[in-house]
Order: C-alpha cells, then sequence, then structure tokens
C-alpha cells in the first residue's frame, strides 16, 4: 500500500472542528453542538471507510504516510494502520460522537467542545503513529483537553482527580521520554546508522541491544502504560478521575484512553522488546491478575455506582493485560479483542450511570432502589450492557474473555485459573448492584424517574447492537486482527529465536478442544 | 574612520563582530545623553521605542556576524580577549530578543507606577551590553568586566521601584550576595591565573591539554571559586537564596529581564569558560556541575509547591530550569552545548512572558502577585489565560511547546553522554514541577473570579510581548527544525585565528 491521506485526514479532521468551533462568535451557540457532531461523526464514518477498505490478509501496516519533520533528530511523520490499531481507531471513530452527542455540558459548551476534539485528534494520533516521540507526543497531548474536561465540568472533587489523574500520567510518560531515548541513541550506536525514531526499525534491531539495557528501557515504558492501563498498583488515580469526570469525560477515559497503556504495551512492549517482554512476562501477568481480583473485590464494596464501574474497569484491564503477556495468538487477540469490547460495554455503562445521575442527582447505590419499574427501557439497556461486562456468553465479552483465558491457560495455566474466578467475582459485583438498584419497590423519589428519551435511546442503539454483533459473530474482527498478531508472534521469535507456547504444542494434547472450540465459534457465527 | 584606528597602535581588530556590541552600549549612552538634554520634551513612549529599536539593531547587526563565521570559521580579536564564533551569535540575538520584549512589557509597567522612564532602559541596554561581552569574553578578565556592567545595571534596576519598601530591600539583598558572587569569581580568576599562568582562555585551553594540571590545588580551587561566581548568576542551588526575595521585590520586567537575560549571559559565560576553557580537565568539574544540576532541579521543583505567590512560585521554577539547563552542561558535548542554547532561547520566551503577564495582572503597586490575584483570569481575560497557560505549559514541557523540545534536547544529550540517571533525576523533577503550573492553571480556570476585581487593563506593549512569545512558543513546539539546527551549528570553539 503506497502512501495514502486518509489517515491524517482522520487525525485532523477533529482539529478542524475544534478550530472551527473556536471560530464561532459566542451569539451563534447553538451550532456549536452540531459542529462537534458533525465534525467527529464524519471522522467516524472515516474510520469505517477504513475498515471497509483495510485489506484483511495483511499483516503489516497499510495506508502508510511517511513524511520528515525534524530531521536533525531522526523524528519523523510516519502514521499507518495494522490489525492491532484498527479497530481500536474504529471504536475511537465511534464512541466520540457517541459521547458527544450523549451528554450536554451544563456550561461553557465552547471550550467543553474543543476539548473534545482535542482530545479525539490525541488519541487518534497515538494509535496511528509509527514514530516513537510522534506516539509520545500523542500520549502526552492528550492529557491536556482531558485534564481540562474533568477540572471544568467534573463534580465536587473534579480539581484533586484533575491534578493527580495528570500527575499520575506524566510521571509514567516522564522515564518513558528517558527510555525511548536512550533506546534511539544505543541502537544507534549499536547498527551505526543515524538516530531514528521509526519504530519499524526499531523494531528491526530490536535483538542488537544488549539484554539487561534493553530491559531497563521496557520497564521505562512499562511504568508509563502501566499507570495508563491501570495495573495494580498505580491504579488509583483511576477511581477518582471516572467518578469525578463528567459523563463523556468518563466514557472516553474507560473507552479509549485506557487503551492508550494497553496498546503502548502491545505495539512499544512486545513488538520493540520481545526478550525483555517474555522476560518480564510472569511479572506483568501477575500484576494483571492482581487486579482482576482487587479490582473486583474493590468495586463489590462500592457504595457509589459509578465508582463501581470503575473498578470493575481495573478488573477488565487486568484480564487484558494478561493476553497480552501470554504472548500467543489466542491471548494477543483476546487482549486485542476486550479492548473494544470493554470500550463499548465500560462506555455504555458509563453512560447509564450518567443518565441515572441526571434524572435522580445521586450516585449513591443505597439512595436508588426498584428503578426498573420506573424506567424499563433503561433497565433493558442496563441488563444487556452488564450481562456483557460479566461475560455471559452470546454478548462481547464473553469471545474476548474466553480467548484470553484460553491463551493465559497455555501460557501459564494457574493464573488462568485463579483469572477465571474474576469471572465470578465480576457476575457478582454487577448483578448485586443491578439487583439493589434497578429491582425491589421504588420509593416516592424512585418511582418518578423518567425513562430513556429518544436521544438516549438513540446513542445507546450503537452500543448495544454492536455488543450483541461481536458476541455472535466477532469473525469480522478476528480475522483482521489475526495477520497482524501472527506477524507480531513472529517477529518475537524471530528476534530472539523464541518459540511462542501455542495450543498445539502441548504434550497433553488436553487443550486441543480449545482450538476446536475456537475456531467452532468461528465457524457458527459464519453460519449466521 | 576605520583607516584612523588601523594608523593607530593597537591590537589587530574585527570591526564588524564588535558591532553588536557597540550599538547595544551606545545606545544605552545616546539615549541618557538625549534625554539629559532634552528633558520632558521627548514622548512618553520615546525611551522604550529607542530601546526597541536598538534591540533591532543589535539583531540587524549580529546577523552578517554570523553568516562570516559560517564562512570562515571562528576566530578571536583585540589580541583574542573577545571571541568571534557563532555561539556567541547566538547569545547575543537571545540578548537583544529580552531587550526587545522587556522593553514592550516595561512600557505600560513604568506609566502605571509612574517610575522615571529614562533610566530604566538605560540601565536595560547597559545590562545587555555587559551580557553581550560576557558571552563571546575569551580573557577572564574581559568577562569579568562584562559580568560586573550586567550586574550593577541590575542591582539598580531592581531597587528601581521607589515607592515600594520590597523592591529596595530585593536591591540591598541582591547587591551584597551579588557583590559577594563577584569576589568569588574574581578569586577564582586570580588563582587560574597563578595555576596556568594566563587570563586567556584560548592559552589556558592549550595549557591544560598539554599538562597534566588536573590535580592542581591552584587550578581545582580556582575553578571552584568560578563555580560559586556563575552559579550565583544563573542562580542554581546552593547560590539561589538572593532569587527568590529579589523576583519576588523586583519590579516585574525586570525580573523578566533576569529570569531571561541575565541567566542566558551567565550560562553563555560558564560554558565559554568550563566548557571551551576548563575542556580538557573536564572530568574534574563534572561532577560538581552534577550535583548541582540535581541539587537545583529538586530543591527548585520541591519548594517551589509551597509557595502561594505567582513570583516566588516562578522564582523557584526558575531554579528548576537552571537545573535542568545545567543537565545540557554537565554533558560537556558539542550536542550538550546546543541543547543549553536551545533550552536558553525556550527559557527566555517562557520566562518573559510569565513575567509580562505577573506584570499585567499584578495592578498598581507591583502588589497583587498572590496566587489569588489569578483566581479566575479564564473568565476575566480569556485570551490572557489562554496564552499564560501556553507558557506554563511549555515550563512545564508538554508537547507542541518549546519547552518539551528544550528538555528533549537536554535529556538527549545528557543520555548521549551515558548521564541516565540525572536525565532520570530530571524528569522527575519536571513531574514534581508540573504540579506548580498546574497550580496556577487550576487557579486561573477552575476557580471562581474574585467578584469584586477590578477590570484588568492590558496595555499594547506587554499584550504584544505576550503575543510574541506564545506565537514563538507554539511555533516552535510544532517545528523546532530551525532553532534546532541554529543551536546545532553555534559551536563553542574558541581560537586566536580561523582555522584554514
Amino acid at each position: 500500500m503506497g502512501s495514502s491521506t486518509v489517515l491524517p485526514a482522520i487525525i485532523f479532521l477533529p482539529l478542524v472542528g475544534a478550530a472551527a468551533i473556536a471560530l464561532i462568535a459566542p451569539s451563534r451557540s447553538t451550532v456549536l453542538k452540531p459542529v462537534a457532531v458533525a465534525t467527529s461523526a464524519a471522522t467516524g464514518a472515516l474510520t469505517l471507510w477504513l475498515m471497509a477498505a483495510f485489506d484483511k490478509h495483511d499483516g503489516g501496516f497499510q495506508f502508510t504516510q511517511f513524511a520528515e519533520w525534524i530531521d536533525s533528530a531522526g523524528i519523523s511523520w510516519h502514521v499507518g494502520v495494522d490489525g492491532i490499531s484498527l479497530f481500536l481507531v474504529v471504536l475511537t471513530g465511534l464512541l466520540f460522537p457517541i459521547a458527544i452527542v450523549a451528554c450536554d455540558p451544563p456550561h461553557d459548551a465552547k471550550a467543553y467542545y474543543i476539548w473534545m476534539l482535542v482530545l479525539e485528534t490525541g488519541c487518534l494520533g497515538v494509535f496511528l503513529a509509527l514514530d516513537l516521540v510522534l506516539f509520545f507526543l500523542f500520549f502526552e497531548i492528550v492529557l491536556i483537553p482531558m485534564y481540562f474536561l474533568i477540572g471544568s465540568w467534573g463534580h465536587e472533587n473534579r480539581k484533586y482527580a484533575a491534578t493527580k489523574f495528570f500527575l499520575f500520567t506524566m510521571l509514567g510518560s516522564a522515564l518513558m521520554l528517558v527510555g525511548m531515548l536512550v533506546l534511539a541513541l544505543l541502537t544507534a550506536r549499536e547498527t551505526g546508522n543515524a538516530v531514528t525514531f521509526n519504530v519499524l526499525e526499531l523494531a528491526n534491531s530490536a535483538g542488537e541491544l544488549p539484554t539487561i539495557t534493553a530491559r531497563w528501557i521496557f520497564l521505562s515504558f512499562v511504568l508509563a502504560f502501566a499507570v495508563k492501563v491501570p495495573l495494580f498498583p498505580v491504579h488509583t488515580w483511576l477511581p477518582d478521575a471516572h467518578t469525578e469526570a463528567p459523563t463523556a469525560g468518563s466514557v472516553i477515559l474507560a473507552g479509549v484512553l485506557l487503551k492508550l497503556g494497553t496498546y503502548g504495551l502491545v505495539r512499544f512492549g512486545l513488538y520493540l522488546f520481545p526478550e525483555a517482554s517474555r522476560y518480564f512476562a510472569p511479572l506483568l501477568f501477575t500484576l494483571g491478575v492482581i487486579g482482576i481480583l482487587y479490582g473486583a473485590v474493590v468495586a463489590t464494596m462500592q457504595r457509589d455506582l459509578k465508582r463501581l464501574v470503575a473498578y470493575s474497569s481495573v478488573a477488565h484491564l487486568g484480564f487484558i493485560v494478561l493476553g497480552i503477556f501470554s504472548i500467543n495468538t489466542e491471548g494477543i487477540e483476546g487482549g486485542l479483542l476486550q479492548m473494544v469490547n470493554h470500550g463499548l460495554s465500560t462506555g455504555a455503562l458509563f453512560l447509564l450511570v450518567g443518565f441515572i445521575y441526571e434524572r435522580r442527582h445521586t450516585r449513591q447505590i443505597s439512595e436508588m432502589i426498584g428503578l426498573q419499574k420506573a424506567a424499563p427501557v433503561l433497565a433493558a439497556v442496563f441488563t444487556v450492557v452488564m450481562l456483557s461486562s460479566v461475560g455471559l456468553p452470546g454478548l462481547n465479552g464473553f469471545v474476548g474473555e474466553f480467548l484470553i483465558l484460553a491463551g493465559a491457560f497455555v501460557a501459564h495455566r494457574w493464573w488462568a485459573v485463579v483469572a477465571a474466578a474474576g469471572v465470578i467475582l465480576a457476575a457478582l459485583y454487577l448483578l448485586w448492584a443491578y439487583q439493589r438498584v434497578f429491582h425491589g419497590t421504588p420509593d416516592d423519589t424512585n418511582r418518578s424517574m423518567p425513562d430513556l428519551n429518544w436521544q438516549e435511546k438513540l446513542v445507546m442503539a450503537p452500543l448495544v447492537g454492536l455488543i450483541v454483533f461481536l458476541g455472535v459473530y466477532p469473525k469480522p474482527v478476528i480475522e483482521r486482527m489475526e495477520p497482524a498478531v501472527n506477524a507480531l508472534i513472529e517477529h518475537m521469535e524471530e528476534v530472539e529465536g523464541f518459540e511462542s507456547p501455542t495450543v498445539d504444542d502441548r504434550p497433553e494434547g488436553s487443550f486441543e478442544e480449545l482450538r476446536t472450540l475456537k475456531s467452532d465459534y468461528g465457524d457458527e457465527g459464519e453460519g449466521h | 574612520m576605520l583607516s584612523v584606528f588601523a594608523q593607530a597602535d593597537i591590537p589587530d581588530i574585527q570591526w564588524l563582530p564588535l558591532i553588536p556590541h557597540l550599538v547595544m552600549a551606545g545606545a544605552a549612552v545616546v539615549l541618557l545623553t538625549v534625554v539629559s538634554l532634552a528633558g520632558n520634551r521627548l514622548p512618553g513612549w520615546f525611551a522604550s521605542a529607542w530601546t526597541v529599536a536598538a534591540g533591532l539593531g543589535v539583531l540587524a547587526t549580529a546577523i552578517p556576524v554570523w553568516l562570516r563565521v559560517d564562512q570562515e570559521g571562528p576566530s578571536s580579536t583585540i589580541a583574542g580577549s573577545i571571541g568571534v564564533d557563532q555561539f556567541s551569535v547566538f547569545i547575543i540575538v537571545v540578548l537583544a530578543c529580552t531587550v526587545i520584549l522587556t522593553a514592550l512589557v516595561a512600557d505600560g509597567f513604568l506609566h502605571r507606577e509612574s517610575l522615571d522612564a529614562p533610566a530604566f532602559y538605560v540601565l536595560l541596554m547597559l545590562s545587555a551590553a555587559g551580557g553581550i561581552t560576557m558571552a563571546s569574553a575569551n580573557n577572564l578578565i574581559v568577562l569579568f568586566l562584562g559580568l560586573e556592567i550586567l550586574s550593577l545595571a541590575v542591582y539598580v534596576l531592581v531597587a528601581m521601584h521607589l515607592r515600594r519598601a520590597e523592591s529596595q530591600e530585593a536591591g540591598i539583598k541582591y547587591f551584597v550576595l551579588g557583590a559577594f558572587a563577584s569576589a568569588f569569581l574574581l578569586y577564582g580568576i586570580a588563582l587560574v591565573y597563578g595555576a596556568t599562568g594566563s587570563l586567556n582562555l584560548i592559552d589556558i585551553e592549550g595549557i591544560l591539554r598539554g599538562d597534566e594540571l588536573g590535580d592542581n590545588g591552584l587550578l581545582l580551587a580556582g575553578m571552584a571559586m568560578l563555580l560559586v561566581g556563575f552559579g550565583f548568576k544563573v542562580a542554581a542551588v546552593p547560590f539561589h537564596a538572593w532569587t527568590p526575595d529579589v523576583y519576588q521585590g523586583a519590579p516585574s520586567p525586570v525580573v523578566s529581564y533576569m529570569a531571561a537575560g541575565v541567566k542566558a549571559a551567565g550560562f553563555a559565560a560558564l560554558l565559554r569558560v568550563f566548557f571551551a576553557g576548563f575542556g580538557p580537565v573536564a572530568d574534574d568539574w563534572q561532577p560538581v556541575i552534577f550535583g548541582l544540576a540535581i541539587a537545583s532541579l529538586a530543591v527548585g521543583s520541591m519548594l517551589a509547591i509551597v509557595q502561594n505567590d505567582v513570583k516566588r512560585i516562578l522564582a523557584y521554577s526558575s531554579i528548576s530550569h537552571a537545573g535542568f539547563i545545567l543537565v545540557g552542561v554537565q554533558a560537556a558535548t558539542d550536542d550538550g552545548v546546543a541543547s543549553v542554547l536551545f533550552y536558553l532561547a525556550a527559557y527566555a520566551a517562557m520566562a518573559i512572558g510569565s513575567f509580562a503577564v505577573v506584570t499585567v495582572v499584578s495592578g498598581p503597586g507591583d502588589e497583587g502577585t498572590g496566587l489569588d490575584s489569578l483566581r479566575g483570569l479564564a473568565t476575566r481575560r480569556p485570551l490572557l489565560a489562554a496564552g499564560f497557560t501556553v507558557l506554563l505549559l511549555s515550563q512545564a514541557g508538554i508537547p507542541f511547546t518549546a519547552g518539551f523540545w528544550a528538555k528533549f534536547e537536554v535529556i538527549t544529550a545528557a543520555v548521549d553522554a551515558r548521564s541516565f540517571w540525572l536525565a532520570v533525576i530530571a524528569m522527575l523533577a519536571a513531574v514534581v514541577a508540573a504540579f506548580l503550573y498546574l497550580r496556577i492553571v487550576v487557579a486561573m480556570f477552575l476557580d471562581a473570579p474574585d467578584p469584586d476585581a477590578p477590570r484588568l487593563r492590558i496595555p499594547r506593549g506587554p499584550a504584544l510581548a505576550i503575543t510574541i512569545v506564545v506565537l514563538f512558543t507554539l511555533a516552535f513546539g510544532i517545528y523546532p527544525e530551525p532553532l534546532l539546527n541554529l543551536a546545532n551549528d553555534a559551536f563553542l570553539l574558541i581560537t586566536f585565528t580561523a582555522p584554514h
């Protein structure tokens, strides 16, 4: 695939929209939202076109564009998309218009829409950048709009949450900057080439660095991503940020921003540091499993519905990390798929919690009872989304968790067993919360709560539709991911002559059925 | 004119590279004469316009010097005491821009405070002339002269606000401590002379390269004392104690100049003496700079957090920036020098802009410099708040600002010199420092404005200056290549004649 301008168009279209909004006169504030919706919807349409035009048999980067930028430092404008980033781009393209349509800011609408669109540009840039510095620039700049979104439109404790979010994330990436420079400079010294931050070239010379050095650099990268994911024990910013953020902020934070971390682990962890990834894999999936259990237990204890959803993210992201560091096709695919699933289901959950908050002005579980009677449609949608988050077969969450557990089981059996217990805990806290909020006889305040209006139904429709569709027929997603994931595994094996554990290699052969089950699943889907 | 000098019995002089020096110093003297003669008949804007013109004149005359060195290579003039190199031209340009922008900021301020305007501009230009001499001195005595011209003018500028006791106090404090530091510097020069037998940096470099003087006690003591003197000028810990008090007490536009100009001149002299002159014994002084850098980074960023006065916050942050620049100095490589130059240019823009905002916001009497005075600035003056935010984010090193590339270059130089831990500590300090910039942003955007706050008037001069530095910060944040190339070209190489 030659040079293409579709990716820059996707990245910069929201920024153009933000500039347009900035120029709208204060007297014409009614056009602010239409412009923001139109821009983000157009970006979403472009990402859908990208998915349609994507060559599903190609495991490499497509639609790449390269231009020299800061030549003296070896930094270039280099973007491209592969099966790993494709669906995160599409997810971003979908969630932003939904979040913008769903929630109106109570004040300062102009600044709000500008920050939302700048945030979209930042997120898309992170997923599409193929130059390490370019990636870092987008990765860092995302902080600014999110900081202002939480700080200006958040709830009571917003200043604290915004500052904590900013500093935690910046702490992670500060060390990553040093790691990046060490990587580029030492690689240039080892290979004798000019300094470059081109990810493809760095990956090609990934085996050149001394093992110990590469491990240190890997750790500096992992810290940055672990904060963003967030992995236990650097997750403490997340509950505050999610709870205090305005609804749209929470949706984007959970749906897209957390994926910057897990995406980074795959693209810049596994891809650039095959040996170090394998060396530190036990540490990382152990932290992932701790996150699964810890997130679930803490979520169970929450009295605040939004905080509960926030902690459920810690558990879900633990699953994704477990999948990624199984370092086999099933695990990584499952992790990637689960990133999309988590974006859809947790995004939807935050929207629903936001809808409830707008009506009841509380997030306390104890103050809500019997909402099912007052708002049956809301309850029904909540049920579907919650079950997807729990991982009920037939909905999207199941497919991802299943693949992750399949991959993890092969790689590290007992961790998979423990993680599977996390699935049960997820059912526990979510169902219990549902029971407390929606079941029972509503008291006077809860009885009068209005149901979803047409706009809110419209917003939830695509999310619920995708949750069901991906649960029944995940093949279109998986088949586009598979070549890229296989290419990644091959690259890792090539660099250090390491064989990834696969289902077929197991001497017992007792996991044969996993492989069969998985392909059955795809075939079953084809039948529809 | 030239032929008259050529016949006299004086050392060979290249006049072209001296023109920027003469323009800056001459403009000050001429302005002093004109205002003494013309008195009140001159319009109010005259002195500031004159200063801007002088700054532009220096810029214009610096370009041919740059081009000539580009072709012929670096050399020296006046018996090897003034260096003709692109490094000094770069600093001269930074100083000239600082003078122009400070003059713009001061314009409205001096009116508001009804202070004697022409003296301010005369001292500003004299001080910059001293800075230019410091930046190009290849002789320790010439360097000392430059430093004293720069400092004496700044002592007076700091105490300029006659009706504010804080300003007087700051002036005395800065003068006493500054004189002390100058004494250290002079004693250091004497000791270095004792050890090497020369005051000329080119000779000293040659002697150190040839002889094993690395463990010579006189030389080591001399270098240590020189470091004390320079450390004071650039506000590095532990020679920083004056900074918060003086920054808080001095008139705000003067602080603009001190943070941008005096720091640039101080670092230029530091690099000339240590990187170029004492380059062969870099192993002796690198560890000391390493320690100064860590101390400045840690103390600057941590003490800034507990301050409640914007000028004090920015004073401590300037200490932390000095630490960052020292990280580039510590690398002791050409890349390190280039990163320092880039950082100085980027920091000059941020510092002038930030203190210009403080000047505008502080109100009559220059009193309102508390964090409270910025509350709700985003509602009262959205554009001013947005501009200040850009400058603060640049100071924090957020991408797409010049400040990011400044940190990027410095850390690159440190990593390239294998000072990995210094790079890590510097970045950690940057995170701590980010907190204090966020505090200011929180005050501007997230706090409700004081309903009784008077309407803020933004005079044209500061508005123009802030616009220029914000555009500079953003433009070189998005495309830093031109400035990076200039900094990379500005080699610091001291030599008597151009190598052919």
